[in-house]
């Protein structure tokens, strides 16, 4: 039971950190109907954005204070993030208006090499730490319960809270201020936003801004665990199968698709994975994706719009 | 109609031509809306009435003409300058925000009036909130207006269609606009939802003094609400004046209302 417990909690951690990265392609489908492929690749650029400047700020002001060094760095990245959006909005959006949604997700995929390639050339391609202060040694917990305890794994746990934290201020954003009902009424209806008197450009870049600082959020929080690298930059690929799970157009679907994949792999891969010979985990989310794309290709909450990618 | 003065020309339109590739939809067409009037525009099916709207509304850019409104050229407005300048629409093919509620759905419609900037929003703060209480009131005044107190947080996506035209006139009137553009306000509706409609935008009209332009199949409606009606036909004007006046135009009559009368 306690290990059944340990590997449940285990996998529910790492699931919330798949719907972090879903989040980030479900807040730009909701806002523009556009697949957005260079999310990973946006994860990726601000992990290195955010290690190299929380390295070079103490080199270029001459201090040792790894808090700050680390703040600043979070505040720059975000500055940096925002002109990101400002830039792809003015240099790719803004010219594809009202075009087929296959071009704009061929758009995505080209600002995604570009945002790849353009990361390492400004930041370099080695692996960079990330130092953010996050716990690392594991700790027992309910060891009056169960014999043993159950280990959990401290980094994890503040992770899927930050994740969380995350999730709940974006919902609110989402359902409770004027911008948040402007962003869903351009994902519901272009034109008839616009003739309200919605501006589509400020909203477009409010919802790059927003996806970008989703992404700095889960760079900080992949990096810290891998170091970022470019390999972040695929960690957008296991949250495809989160956003078919959950649906495109569904943040709580992101957080629960995310949930279900993060158990549903640790707890195949334990039990399922001794008759076939284990590595399950590596495949165990594109299956279910599959299995989902074939019976319920909306996914659990979304609307039936998924023929659009 | 109590106590409501027409007034000087608000809204000019000269010499509107626009066409799609070789299809003309409209050909030199000019017409002026007076303020506090409620001006029509009728024909028959592809005449270019809703084009004409469009045009108004900066949805599509006529090749040649001039659009004049309070004395300032708008050639080349597009659809968030038109709602800058005052200009409220709504669409023949209803354009709702289907997943949200009818309140905020009509909230939508305040967007501009919202001064509060995203930081505030972000956090919430007094100023936001604030905002967000003021617009609350004028947007419970409209539902009250029209009558849909009890559909208020029902999803747009989930009410008869009558209801949502309804909803639909309401968001344009949370623009507070000096100008309200109906495309088929009436369509698809029964007679008692049609009657509804045409006191809602009497009422529109006579209240607030809004000018309205309208675009309508059902005659008697028309001939019985506007002060005055265009006429197209083919993309060309073919009468203007008077419900009586436009009655009596024999091209009017051939194009029209002999074929329907």
């Amino acid at each position: 039971m306690a290990f059944f417990l340990e590997t449940l909690l285990g996998g529910l951690m790492s699931g919330m950190l798949y719907s972090l990265v879903a989040l980030g392609f479900v807040l730009i489908f909701k806002a523009s109907g556009v697949f957005n492929f260079a999310q990973g690749a946006m994860v990726l650029f601000a992990a290195l954005s955010m290690a190299r400047f929380s390295e070079w700020i103490p080199e270029w002001l001459g201090m040792d204070n790894l808090f700050l060094a680390n703040v600043l760095a979070f505040a720059i990245s975000i500055a940096v993030m925002f002109v990101v959006a400002w830039l792809v909005e003015r240099l790719v959006l803004r010219h594809l208006v009202n075009q087929e949604g296959a071009t704009l997700l061929m758009a995505t995929l080209g600002i995604g090499y570009f945002l790849d390639g353009v990361g390492q050339t400004i930041f370099g391609s080695d692996i960079y730490k990330i130092d953010v202060g996050m716990p690392k040694e594991p700790v027992m917990m309910l060891e009056s319960v169960f014999e043993g305890g159950i280990l959990i794994n401290k980094e994890d746990f503040v992770a899927a809270f930050i994740s969380a934290l995350l999730v709940v201020a974006l919902s609110i954003f989402f359902q409770k201020t004027s911008t948040g009902r402007a962003l869903r009424a351009v994902a519901d209806d272009h034109q008839a936003a616009q003739s309200i008197g919605i501006p589509l450009n400020r909203i477009w870049v409010i919802v790059w801004c927003v996806a970008g600082i989703t992404a700095l959020v889960a760079g900080v929080i992949w990096g810290s665990k891998l170091g970022a690298q470019f390999s972040l930059s695929t960690v957008a690929l296991r949250a495809l199968p989160v956003v078919i799970l959950g649906g495109l157009t569904s943040v709580p679907g992101a957080i629960i698709g995310g949930l279900i994949i993060g158990v549903g792999e640790k707890l195949s891969e334990v039990y399922l994975g001794p008759y076939v010979g284990g590595g399950i985990e590596i495949w165990f989310a594109y299956m279910l994706a599959l299995v989902f794309l074939l019976f319920r290709p909306q996914g659990l909450f979304g609307e039936k719009i998924i023929d659009r990618v | 109609m109590s106590g409501r003065k027409i007034g000087e020309v608000i809204l000019d339109l000269k010499n509107i031509s626009l066409s799609f590739g070789g299809v003309k939809a409209l050909q030199d067409i000019s017409f002026d809306v007076r303020e506090h009037e409620i001006r029509a525009i009728i024909g028959p099916n592809g005449a270019g009435k809703s084009s004409m709207l469009n045009v108004i509304n900066g949805v599509y850019r006529p090749q040649e003409g001039d659009i004049i409104l309070r004395g300032v050229h708008h050639a080349n407005m597009d659809s968030y300058g038109a709602a800058k300048a005052g200009l409220a629409r709504t669409f023949q093919n209803i354009a709702l925000f289907k997943g949200m509620s009818v309140l905020d759905n009509i909230m939508t419609g305040r967007n501009l009036k919202m001064k509060a900037n995203l930081l505030q929003q972000a956090f919430w703060l007094g100023a936001a909130q604030r905002e967000e209480l003021e617009h609350r009131l004028k947007v419970e005044e409209i539902i009250d207006f029209l009558e849909i107190q009890h559909i208020r947080k029902t999803p747009v996506g989930r009410l008869p269609y009558g209801l949502q035209k309804r909803v639909d006139l309401a968001r344009a009137l949370a623009m507070e606009p000096q100008i309200l553009l109906l495309d088929e306000p009436m369509a698809g509706m029964n007679v008692e939802e049609k009657q509804d409609m045409c006191r809602f935008i009497l009422d529109v009209n006579d209240q607030f003094g809004t000018t309205v332009v309208l675009i309508e199949h059902d005659m008697g409606v028309v001939m019985d609400i506007s002060d005055r009606v265009v006429v197209l036909d083919y993309g060309k004007k073919i009468g203007d004046g008077t419900p009586d006046e436009v009655r009596a135009n024999p091209d009017v009559i051939s194009a029209y209302l002999g074929a329907s009368h």
